[in-house]
C-alpha cells in the first residue's frame, strides 16, 4: 500500500540525509531494516500510535538544536563501583571508558562486532526490533537498526561483578546520535545496566535484550540533565523461560522523550517488570509507551508508571498487556498515574488490555489528580511547612515506582534526584 | 428453561406477561419472520433513493435538502477501520434502504387501522401494541401504582413506524412522542432547532450515511417542568431480508424535564448479515434528565457466524444546561457485530452523565462498544460500569474516553470495566482512553479481566445447581451494577437474556 504524501515525503527527506553503513556482517540486517522504514514510512502526527505526542521533531531531517546544560552536580552513580562505558555526543570514547574486559561478561563495540563475519549478535540485531513491529509499527525503532552509527554488544556469560554503566554526554547542540546495543544473557547469567546522561540534542536508541531460561537482567536507567534534548528510545526484550527482566526509568525534564518499551515472554514462568518514574517541569512532554505480550504459562508482568507534572508539563501513558491464546495463569498487573502539580499540565492515558486466555488475572488501573488536601492538612496539622509536606507527598506518590529497582543503593541514588529536583522547585 | 419455571410468579400477575417472559427462554426466540406483503425502494443508494424516502415520508424541502447534503459527504468517506471487528467488506449498493408493508401505504389513523398481521408481530414479540397496562407483576414492583404500569410504545417495523401508542394521554401532559417522520411534518421548528445538533451530519460514516437514508425512527419532546407521565418506548423489528435499517431517534428534555426512555430490537434468523445503522440525539437542557436504555437483542448469527445483524450505532446526549442528568444502560446481547458507543457531553456546569454496560458475546459475536464522557463544564461528573462476557469464539472490547478539559475544573470520573471470559477461544479486549487537562478533577479508572471463579462455582454447584446454573448466577451476580439501573421491565428480561447468551458455554 502506497503511503499519503506527507508521510512519504518526511520519509524520504529524512532517509536522504542518512548513510547506509556498508559491508560487515550486520549488512543485511541494516537492509532489512531500511525496507520496513521505506514500507512504514516514518511516525506522523496523525499516526494512532502517536496520538498523544508529536512525532515531527522526532523525524525531521533538521535537528532542533539543544543548549548543553549545566547542572552543576555531579553525575548519576558516580559513586558507584561500575564500568564506564562513554558515549559522547553518539560516539564511544576509549578514553573516558573503563576497559571493557570484566569477568563474566564481553563487551564489544558495534563497529568491531560488526567487522567480523561470524558473530552472535547477526542473530538478534534488527531481529527482536523486526518482531517488535507487529501488531504495532515502530519505524523509528527500525530506522535505528538501519543506521545505528555506534553501541555495544553485551554477552552476559556469569554473574559480572560489578553493573555495567552506560553513560552518555552531550556536547554539541546540533547532535543526532543513533546508537543500538544488543544484549544477550545466557542461562543462569545474571547482570545490571545502568545508564545515564543526555546523550545528544537529538537521540535515537535502540536496544535489543535476549534473556535466556533462568537468565536474569536489570536495568536502571536516568535520562534528562538536560532541558532542551529530544529522545526516542525502544528497548526490546525476548524472555525465556523462568527468567527475570527488570527496567526502571527515571527521566528529568527534557523537551520531548518518548520511551517504548516491548517485552515478550516467550518461556513459562517468567517475569517482567517494567517502570518509570518522571518528573516534570514546564516545556516538557513525556510518553512511556509500553507493549507486553504474554506467549507462555504462568508469567508474571508488572507496568508501574508515575508522573508527577506542573508548570504545563505533559504526561502520556500507552500501556498494552496482550495474552495470548493459551497463556494461561497469566498475572498481569498496569498502574499509570499522575499527580498534577498545577492546572496547566495535562495527563493523557491509554491503558489496554488484550486477552484471548481465560484463566487469566489482569488488572490495569490509572488515576490523575492533584494532591490530595486532606493529607496535606494532616502534615500541616503536625507542624510540616506546606512546601516540605507537599515534597514527602510527591515522593511517596513515587514510591510504588522507585521500590521496583531491586539495588537499595541505586534506589537511594534515584530517590535524591527526586527531592533534589523538587527541592529546587520551592 | 428450569430457572424460569421456579420463578415465584407474584398472585395477580398477568399469564400474559409471565408467558412473553417465558418466551424469552431458550434460544433465540425472535428468529422468526412475519410473511406480509411489502414494498421496496430500488436496491443500493443514490441520490434518487434519498429523494425516494424523503418523498415517500412527505418532507419539505429543507429536509429532502439536508439528506441530500448528508449524501455528498458519505460518498466522500471512508468506513472506520479502527474497531476490533472484522467481518467480510459491506457492499452498500446491494441492499434495500427502504421496506414497509404494503398496508402502510395509507398512514394508519389510529392503532384500530393497522393490519393485524402487524400487531401480531409485536404481541408474538411481546410488545402488545394495545392501550394497556404492561403489568409488571414482578419482582421489586413493590413501588408500582396499583392500576399497574404505563409504557407508550412507537413500534418501527423495517423502515415505517407501525403505530404510537398512549399519544393522546402524553399531548395531554404536553409531551410529543411520535415517529420522527411525523415529527418532520408536524412540529418542523423543534426537528430544524435539534436534528444533527448533537451528532452532526459528518460525524462518522455510519452516521453521514443514516443522515441520509433514515426512514422512521422516534421523536420525544418533553416541554418545561414536565416529567413525563409513564415511560415511552421504542421497538426496532427488522422483518424483510436484504434490508438496511436505519432509524434516527432524537429526544428532547427541556429545563426541568425528565423522560426514561426503552429501547428494544429483534430481527429474523437469516444466513445473510443484515445491516442496522441508527442515531440517537439527546439533548438534556438544564435540570432535565433523561434514562435512556435498551436491550439490543438483534440476530447474533449462527454457532459459525453465518448471518446476524451488524450494527453500528452513533448515540450521544449533550448535556446543554447546567445540572442537566443523562443515564445510559445497554444490555447488548444480540447482534453478529456491534459498533457502539453512547456517549454524553457535559457541556452545563454540574452536569451528570452515567453510562452502564453489560455487553454479552457468545459463538462468533464480536462487540466493540463503550462510551465516550466529554467534560466540558465545571463541576460535571461522570461514572462508567461497563461489564464485558465474552463466551465461545467470541471478541469483546472495551472502547471509551474519558476527556477533562481545561475549564472542566471539579470533575469527577469513575470508570470501572470488567471483562469475563468462559472459555478459552473468546477474547476480551479493553481499550480506554484518558485525557486530564486540568489538575482539580479526579480520574479513576480500574479494569480486571478474570475467569468464573472456581470457588463460587463449587459452592454453588455444592448447593445442588447444575453447571450452567451456576454460571448464570455467578455471571448475574457480576453484572448487578449494571442490571440494578436498569428499569424493573427491563432488568427481568435482561437477567433472563444473560441467562440464555451464555448457554452451551460451559464445558
Amino acid at each position: 500500500m502506497a503511503l499519503p504524501e506527507a508521510k512519504q515525503t518526511a520519509t524520504e527527506a529524512r532517509l536522504a540525509a542518512l548513510t547506509l553503513p556498508e559491508g560487515g556482517c550486520l549488512a543485511a540486517a541494516r537492509h532489512a531494516a531500511l525496507s520496513r522504514v521505506q514500507t512504514m514510512g516514518l511516525p506522523g502526527r496523525r499516526d494512532e500510535y502517536w496520538k498523544y505526542t508529536r512525532p515531527d521533531t522526532l523525524v525531521q531531517a533538521d535537528v532542533p538544536e539543544a543548549a548543553v546544560f549545566e547542572t552543576g552536580e555531579p553525575p548519576m552513580f558516580n559513586d558507584f563501583d561500575r564500568l564506564k562505558v562513554v558515549f559522547v555526543d553518539g560516539v564511544f570514547d576509549a578514553e573516558a571508558s573503563d576497559d571493557l574486559s570484566l569477568e563474566g561478561i564481553t563487551i564489544e563495540r558495534l563497529a568491531d562486532a560488526e567487522k567480523k563475519d561470524i558473530h552472535w549478535a547477526k542473530d538478534l540485531y534488527g531481529v527482536l526490533e523486526a518482531r517488535g513491529q507487529t501488531p504495532v509499527q515502530r519505524p523509528l525503532a527500525a530506522l535505528n537498526s538501519a543506521f545505528a552509527t555506534d553501541g555495544v554488544v553485551i554477552h552476559v556469560t556469569g554473574k559480572p561483578s560489578k553493573p555495567i554503566n552506560l553513560i552518555y554526554r552531550h556536547a554539541d547542540t546540533g547532535s543526532d546520535a543513533i546508537l543500538h546495543h544488543v544484549i544477550r544473557v545466557d542461562a543462569g547469567a545474571e547482570a545490571t545496566i545502568l545508564e545515564n546522561g543526555p546523550a545528544a540534542a537529538r537521540f535515537n536508541k535502540c536496544m535489543e535484550i535476549d534473556v535466556a531460561d533462568t537468565g536474569s537482567l536489570h536495568l536502571v536507567r536516568a535520562q534528562g540533565r538536560d532541558h532542551e534534548r529530544r529522545a526516542a528510545t525502544h528497548l526490546f526484550a525476548r524472555l525465556g523461560k523462568e527468567s527475570v527482566f527488570k527496567s526502571f526509568t527515571l527521566t528529568v525534564n527534557g523537551v520531548l522523550t518518548r520511551n517504548e518499551a516491548v517485552i515478550e515472554l516467550t518461556g513459562d514462568d517468567a517475569v517482567a517488570h517494567i517502570a518509570g518514574a518522571c518528573v516534570g517541569d514546564g516545556d516538557f512532554h513525556h510518553d512511556d509507551t509500553v507493549f507486553i505480550t504474554h506467549d507462555a504459562l504462568n508469567c508474571e508482568s508488572r507496568q508501574v508508571f508515575k508522573k508527577v507534572l506542573r508548570n504545563g508539563a505533559t504526561g502520556v501513558f500507552q500501556g498494552k498487556i496482550l495474552v495470548k491464546e493459551g497463556a494461561q495463569k497469566t498475572d498481569g498487573y498496569q498502574i499509570s498515574q499522575s499527580l498534577l502539580l498545577d492546572d496547566d499540565s495535562q495527563f493523557l492515558a491509554k491503558p489496554e488490555l488484550e486477552i484471548y486466555a481465560d484463566d487469566v488475572a489482569c488488572s490495569h488501573g490509572s488515576t490523575s489528580g492533584a494532591i490530595d488536601e486532606e493529607g496535606l492538612f494532616y502534615l500541616r496539622s503536625r507542624g510540616v511547612p506546606k512546601a516540605e509536606a507537599i515534597d514527602l507527598m510527591t515522593l511517596a506518590f513515587l514510591a510504588e515506582a522507585v521500590e521496583e529497582i531491586e539495588d537499595g543503593d541505586v534506589a537511594d541514588a534515584i530517590i535524591a534526584r527526586l527531592q533534589g529536583w523538587l527541592a529546587r522547585r520551592h | 428453561m428450569a430457572a424460569l419455571d421456579q420463578t415465584q410468579v407474584k398472585e395477580g400477575v398477568d399469564q400474559e406477561t409471565v408467558d412473553a417472559v417465558r418466551e424469552v427462554g431458550g434460544a433465540y426466540k425472535y428468529g422468526w419472520e412475519t410473511d406480509i406483503e411489502m414494498e421496496y425502494a430500488p436496491k443500493g443508494v443514490n441520490p434518487d433513493i434519498v429523494r425516494l424516502i424523503s418523498e415517500k415520508n412527505e418532507e419539505p424541502e429543507w429536509m429532502t435538502e439536508w439528506r441530500l447534503q448528508a449524501f455528498e459527504r458519505w460518498e466522500k468517506m471512508d468506513e472506520p477501520d479502527w474497531a476490533m471487528v472484522s467481518y467480510p467488506e459491506i457492499d452498500f449498493q446491494d441492499q434495500y434502504y427502504y421496506a414497509r408493508p404494503k398496508s402502510m401505504e395509507v398512514k394508519p389513523k389510529s392503532l384500530d387501522e393497522v393490519d393485524p398481521k402487524l400487531l401480531a408481530t409485536y404481541e408474538k414479540l411481546g410488545i402488545p401494541l394495545k392501550e394497556q397496562m404492561i403489568l409488571a407483576g414482578v419482582e421489586g414492583a413493590g413501588d408500582t401504582p396499583e392500576e399497574g404500569r404505563k409504557v407508550a410504545v412507537d413500534a418501527v417495523f423495517d423502515s415505517v413506524s407501525v403505530g404510537t401508542t398512549f399519544q393522546k394521554e402524553l399531548k395531554e401532559a404536553g409531551v410529543i412522542f411520535c415517529s420522527i417522520s411525523e415529527a418532520i411534518r408536524e412540529h418542523p421548528e423543534l426537528v430544524k432547532k435539534y436534528l444533527g445538533s448533537v451528532v452532526p451530519v459528518s460525524d462518522n460514516f455510519y452516521a453521514t450515511l443514516n443522515s441520509a437514508v433514515f426512514s422512521d425512527g422516534s421523536f420525544v419532546y418533553v416541554p418545561p417542568g414536565v416529567r413525563c407521565p409513564m415511560e415511552l418506548s421504542t421497538y426496532f423489528r427488522i422483518n424483510a431480508e436484504n434490508t438496511g435499517q436505519f432509524e434516527r431517534t432524537l429526544i428532547i428534555a427541556d429545563k426541568g424535564s425528565y423522560v426514561s426512555y426503552l429501547e428494544g430490537c429483534t430481527a429474523p434468523q437469516r444466513d445473510t448479515a443484515q445491516l442496522h445503522a441508527a442515531v440517537v440525539e439527546i439533548i438534556v437542557e438544564e435540570d432535565a434528565e433523561v434514562k435512556y436504555s435498551t436491550v439490543q437483542n438483534w440476530y447474533p448469527g449462527d454457532e459459525n457466524g453465518k448471518g446476524g445483524i451488524y450494527n453500528f450505532v452513533t448515540k450521544r446526549a449533550d448535556c446543554r444546561g447546567d445540572r442537566a442528568k443523562v443515564m445510559w444502560t445497554q444490555v447488548e446481547t444480540g447482534s453478529a457485530v456491534t459498533w457502539k458507543y453512547p456517549s454524553c457531553i457535559l457541556r452545563g456546569d454540574e452536569s451528570q452523565g452515567e453510562f452502564y454496560s453489560i455487553a454479552i458475546a457468545n459463538n462468533m459475536q464480536q462487540a466493540d462498544t463503550g462510551t465516550k464522557m466529554v467534560h466540558l463544564g465545571k463541576n460535571t461528573k461522570s461514572r462508567i460500569v461497563s461489564k464485558g462476557i465474552s463466551a465461545g469464539k467470541a471478541q469483546n472490547t472495551y472502547r471509551g474516553l474519558v476527556s477533562m478539559h481545561p475549564k472542566a475544573k471539579n470533575s469527577r470520573n469513575y470508570t470501572q470495566c470488567d471483562s469475563l471470559l468462559i472459555g478459552d477461544k473468546c477474547g476480551a479486549h479493553t481499550v480506554p482512553y484518558i485525557e486530564v487537562k486540568n489538575n482539580s478533577s479526579r480520574v479513576e479508572h480500574e479494569a480486571t479481566t478474570s475467569k468464573v471463579d472456581d470457588d463460587q462455582l463449587f459452592y454453588c454447584r455444592q448447593r445442588g445447581m447444575d453447571e450452567e446454573e451456576a454460571v448464570a448466577l455467578v455471571v448475574n451476580g457480576f453484572c448487578k451494577d449494571v442490571l440494578q439501573a436498569l428499569p424493573m421491565e427491563f432488568a427481568m428480561e435482561a437477567q433472563q437474556l444473560v441467562a440464555i447468551s451464555l448457554e452451551g458455554s460451559v464445558g
